[in-house]
């Protein structure tokens, strides 16, 4: 019997981009024991050492080893009790080599030198098992080996490091000002996780890291008992590549508007409260009438639409096909981004690759083959001028280097192809949100993300929303609901005629995007400020059964 | 060694729990054992060798729960990870919602391992996928597949003197074959206990035979259209259905089991009455677990009959605060169908689309359970009982309990896997009327 049976029909499938069928979170340990600080680097360094000479010395070309310890922390509520508390690590090895041409990977959970070189030998077996039935060889890209390098990212609070009564306290806190709000259900909860991650290969880089991610997040819940209907609200937190500092709001988190919004850090006791409060507004709302209308679109919300319909299309392993079986293609192909001349977006819309961002859930110094990490254009001026490549991609878009896209879920998983930080840059002129909305005759205006659909190579897509506001000559007039819009990728990115500037800049996020065979689970951030995108096709989701 | 034997784990077990102080104390061990080969543009891209055993320990004082897992089997490794098991209950809140562990159970043994799957090698997945690969070499199309076999074991004993054992095999295989220009694409799946039922030369036919007919697809316009969903996209919609099969979601009113005014649609006629869905463990085709997580002996049970809902699970906490008896859920869902063959579906329509396969399905609005979603690799429209011409891809709105009142005909069940979950189920191919399509798609 699998694991999979045990977690029976009631759990499948839930609340991510495109779920791993199953997680690799680790063995539950006690708090104390996730601040542990785990093997130091000079014993990392000699294990990584008795892996490379394993390997090389089987008749790999190429090696590199990842030391991998993966923590998590998951803090879940309901209304007044704690559901769940649980501290995870999974600790080990996992070996990548070239041999005879081919790709082989092997992981082990020992650390002995013994198994250490064990399972680098393995690796070349199945690289060399591999061999038999490629169609090339793999051509990997240069990379020169950095020496001894470490990169953090710049927490100012570790989570694992703040008590689990903080954190129980904090969000049984969230939730009495729901159910003091009128709330008839409040679910909360606090994930944190720290990657401590060792690289080494035979180009000669031992890279340490240490990343540290966090996403605080509440779904409140309000019943009409008499209609039989039921709306939900979720926080309008971004998951964040940052500590618990994220929790502590200062000064200018707020960003004031129809909904309070939040940049850099989160309020979540003021969240709660306005959502709460929305719920209410959102059983009251009256039925979107469908037709066309002008969009203006919160960060909160478009970060999602960036992450499917733009970061998603420029991987180049779905351009090439290896994801044809599962996640698909994309209309992105080569001959498009060899025309230089495709117009996927207005000249307004000027997106970009960027694993460096601060606050980040992708940022780190180097990525999972040793590539140090950098920023490029995806698109400029609404031309698809890039994609994202790793090592053995490079020599197809042309790269001398490889644009450090690679990242593996655990130390037991190959890495492969994910995407970077992708985000749409703010616009040049001074232009508020409001200034934005006063020149809209028929729109909506919608904050936070809902549900999501896209087809295999990206073309049709369509989104939801948390909460969505009837625009009509230039005001806000009152919510909607029942709202979901519709539309063709290029023809959107093309209908894009305002984007707010610099200041109104936010972070959104995916904590768990998963895409491979088996599915691994990657995160990532995508930015924007808020965009309006003229005459989209917005369709009236209501049903009744 | 991943895999126990009965005798193995439960001597194990005993011996976790005389390690263990706690008021109450479960242990269970879960052990798997296989291997993937990932293959694209004709290659192997990616193939590993997965096995682990694990054994987790849940300790409890009074209403306060912790739990420990390990992958070490010495004698000292035991006893640490009951003790931290202990430790961490002693830090834990108190769980009001904590339900007494239960006693000894009576399970009939499970049908779903085959010791032909257990002994698949890499070989015998190397060679399952070169027959793919041939295949589509000599449709002249690019292959993407994926063919993946497992062998787990799970046991669970705990202080209350119960013990359940149950070992299984699986293998699931995926193939895209698409034309080296991107004008078609073609998809098959299959999921089996027994790896000799699994033909990938086979499905690896299907698949390009969809994906060299889906080239020069039309464009007809969206709206509500008589559908044939082949089983792989009838299990896709039907998946995120049996999710909402909970009692305690129903009553509390957050879902599309709720009655208005409160409570549930127990008893209900919610669907057509030709909709017969049941969960059995010892269905020959689909075996699974005959017994849940917590240990609750799993039977045939009839969750929604002639259209009306018959069941709904009841978690034993939730059970006790209604006052009935627990309905654990199911580890299969089979639905009942007729004898027509998709052929004889196709053949007795007038007007229609036959849908192969869906994607990207996501819930819009769990009050009506609508749905958004996508065809793929291969939609057909159907005229005067004939296939006419491959059609472009549509994006869909629609509910499958909206969809399960609209049941033209059902065809023989058969076994089919979930493109996602990658779960397997006994679906018939299913005839729709008033599908609604919505908008178009370039996908191919």
């Amino acid at each position: 019997m699998k694991r999979k049976d045990f977690l029976q029909l009631s759990a499948m499938g839930l609340g991510a981009l495109l779920l791993p069928k199953s997680m690799l979170l680790g063995n539950p340990i006690s708090a104390e024991e996730a601040l542990y600080e785990g093997l130091d680097v000079s014993t990392k360094k000699l294990l990584a050492d008795v892996a490379l000479q394993a390997a090389t010395s089987k008749g790999a070309t190429y090696a590199d080893i990842r030391i991998g310890r993966y923590l998590n922390q998951f803090v879940t509520t309901r209304e007044n009790k704690v559901q769940g508390i649980a501290n995870t690590e999974s600790m080990g090895v996992g070996i990548r080599v070239i041999a005879n041409g081919s790709w082989g990977f092997a992981a082990t959970n020992s650390f002995s030198k013994e198994d250490i070189a064990r399972t680098a030998e393995k690796a070349v077996a199945v690289a060399k098992a591999n061999a038999k039935i490629i169609t090339e060889p793999v051509q990997l890209a240069p990379q020169k080996g950095y020496g001894e390098v470490n990169w953090k990212t710049p927490i100012e609070k570790n989570a694992f490091e703040v008590p689990v009564k903080d954190k129980v306290d904090l969000l049984l806190k969230v939730n009495s000002i729901a159910m003091q709000g009128g709330a008839n259900f409040v679910n909360s909860a606090i994930l944190a996780v720290n990657e401590q991650k060792y690289f080494a290969s035979t180009d000669g880089s031992y890279i340490d890291q240490d990343v540290h991610r966090i996403f605080p997040t509440f779904t409140v819940t309000k019943i009409d008992r008499a209609s039989n209907k039921f709306q939900t609200r979720k926080s309008l937190s971004a998951p964040t590549g940052m500590g618990y500092e994220y929790l502590t709001p200062l000064a200018d988190t707020h960003i004031p508007g129809i909904v309070t919004r939040y940049k850099g850090r989160y309020d979540i006791l003021d969240d709660i409260k306005n959502a709460t409060a929305d719920v209410d507004q959102k059983l009251k709302s009256k039925t979107v009438e469908p037709g066309k209308y002008d969009l203006v679109l919160d960060p909160s919300h478009l970060w999602l639409t960036i992450h499917e319909s733009v970061a998603h299309p420029t991987e180049l392993d779905r351009v090439l096909g290896y994801e044809a079986n599962y996640a698909g293609t994309s209309f992105l192909t080569l001959d498009k981004w060899r025309s230089g001349n495709f117009k996927f977006g207005s000249n307004l819309v000027n997106i970009v690759a960027d694993k460096l961002q601060p606050g980040s859930l992708g940022a780190v110094g180097y990525d999972d083959e040793g590539v140090k990490c950098k920023e490029w254009d995806l698109i400029k001026n609404g031309t698809l001028v890039n994609y994202q490549a790793i090592r053995d991609q490079a020599h197809i878009i042309g790269l001398k280097e490889s644009q450090g896209c690679c990242y593996a879920q655990t130390w037991a998983d190959v890495q492969f192809q994910r995407m970077p930080n992708v985000s749409l840059r703010p616009g040049q002129t001074p232009l508020s949100v409001s200034d934005m909305i006063k020149n809209v005759e028929k729109g909506i205006y919608i904050i936070g993300d809902g549900s999501f659909s896209i087809d295999q190579q990206r073309y049709n897509f369509q989104f939801g929303g948390q909460t969505f506001y009837e625009i009509k000559n230039g005001q806000i007039v009152g919510m909607l609901n029942d709202v979901a819009y519709q539309a063709n990728t290029q023809e959107f990115w093309n209908s894009c005629s305002a984007i707010a500037d610099a200041s109104d800049y936010r972070l959104g996020g995916a904590f768990n995007d998963g895409k491979g065979q088996p599915s691994q689970s990657n995160a990532v951030s995508h930015g924007s400020a808020t965009t309006r995108f003229n005459g989209v096709n917005v369709i009236n989701t209501a049903r009744k059964i | 060694m991943a895999i126990l034997t009965k005798e193995q784990a439960q001597a194990l077990l005993k011996k976790v729990l005389s390690y263990s102080k706690a008021d109450e104390c479960e242990a269970s061990l879960n052990g798997s054992e296989g291997g993937n080969i990932r293959y694209a543009r004709n290659a192997v891209s990616t193939a590993g060798d997965i096995s682990n055993l694990t054994l987790s320990v849940s300790a409890t004082f009074g209403k306060k729960t912790g739990t420990a897992t390990i992958n070490e089997f010495s004698d000292t490794a035991l006893q640490r990870v009951v003790k931290r098991a202990e430790e961490l209950a002693q830090l834990a809140p108190e769980n009001p919602e904590y339900v007494p562990l239960l006693g000894p159970q009576t399970y009939q043994e499970s049908i779903n391992y085959i010791p032909a799957t257990a002994a698949i090698t890499p070989d015998t997945r190397a060679e399952a996928v070169a027959k793919s690969i041939q295949v589509s070499k000599e449709a002249n199309l690019q292959a993407a597949g994926y063919i993946e076999n497992t062998t787990s074991c799970y046991a669970l004993m705990n202080s209350k003197g119960l013990f359940a054992y149950n070992k299984d095999t699986d293998v699931v295989f995926t193939i895209t074959t698409r034309n080296e220009a991107g004008t078609g694409s073609g998809y098959a799946a299959r999921g089996f206990n027994d790896i000799s039922k699994l033909d990938t030369y086979s499905a690896t036919k299907i698949s390009a035979s969809k994906a060299n007919g889906s080239v020069n697809a039309k464009a007809i316009e969206p709206g509500k259209y008589t559908v044939i969903l082949e089983p792989v996209a009838a299990a896709y919609m039907l998946e995120n259905m049996f999710r909402g099969l909970d009692a305690r979601n129903a009553d509390e009113g957050r879902s599309f089991m709720s009655k208005p005014g409160g409570g549930n649609r127990l008893g209900e006629q919610l669907m057509d009455e030709k909709v017969n869905l049941y969960s059995d463990p010892f269905n020959p085709e689909l075996p699974s677990a005959t017994w849940s997580r917590d240990g609750q002996p799993l039977q045939r049970i009839n969750w929604i009959e002639n259209g009306v809902v018959k069941n709904l699970a009841y978690n034993r906490y939730w059970a006790q605060q209604k006052k009935v008896q627990p309905v654990p859920f199911p580890s299969n869902m089979i639905m009942t169908g007729g004898t027509a063959s998709l052929d004889e579906l196709i053949k007795n329509t007038e007007k229609g689309i036959l849908v192969s396969r869906l994607w990207y399905i996501r819930m819009v609005d769990p009050q009506s359970l609508l749905l958004t979603g996508l065809t793929r690799d291969g939609t057909f429209y159907i005229e005067n009982g004939k296939i006419q011409f491959p059609i472009k891809n549509m994006r869909f709105n629609e509910s499958p309990v909206i969809m399960l009142n609209n049941v033209e005909a059902l065809g023989k069940p058969e076994r089919t896997i979930s493109i996602e979950s990658y779960r397997s189920y006994l679906i018939p191919p299913m005839k729709i009327r008033d599908f609604t399509f919505t908008s178009l798609s370039d996908a191919i």
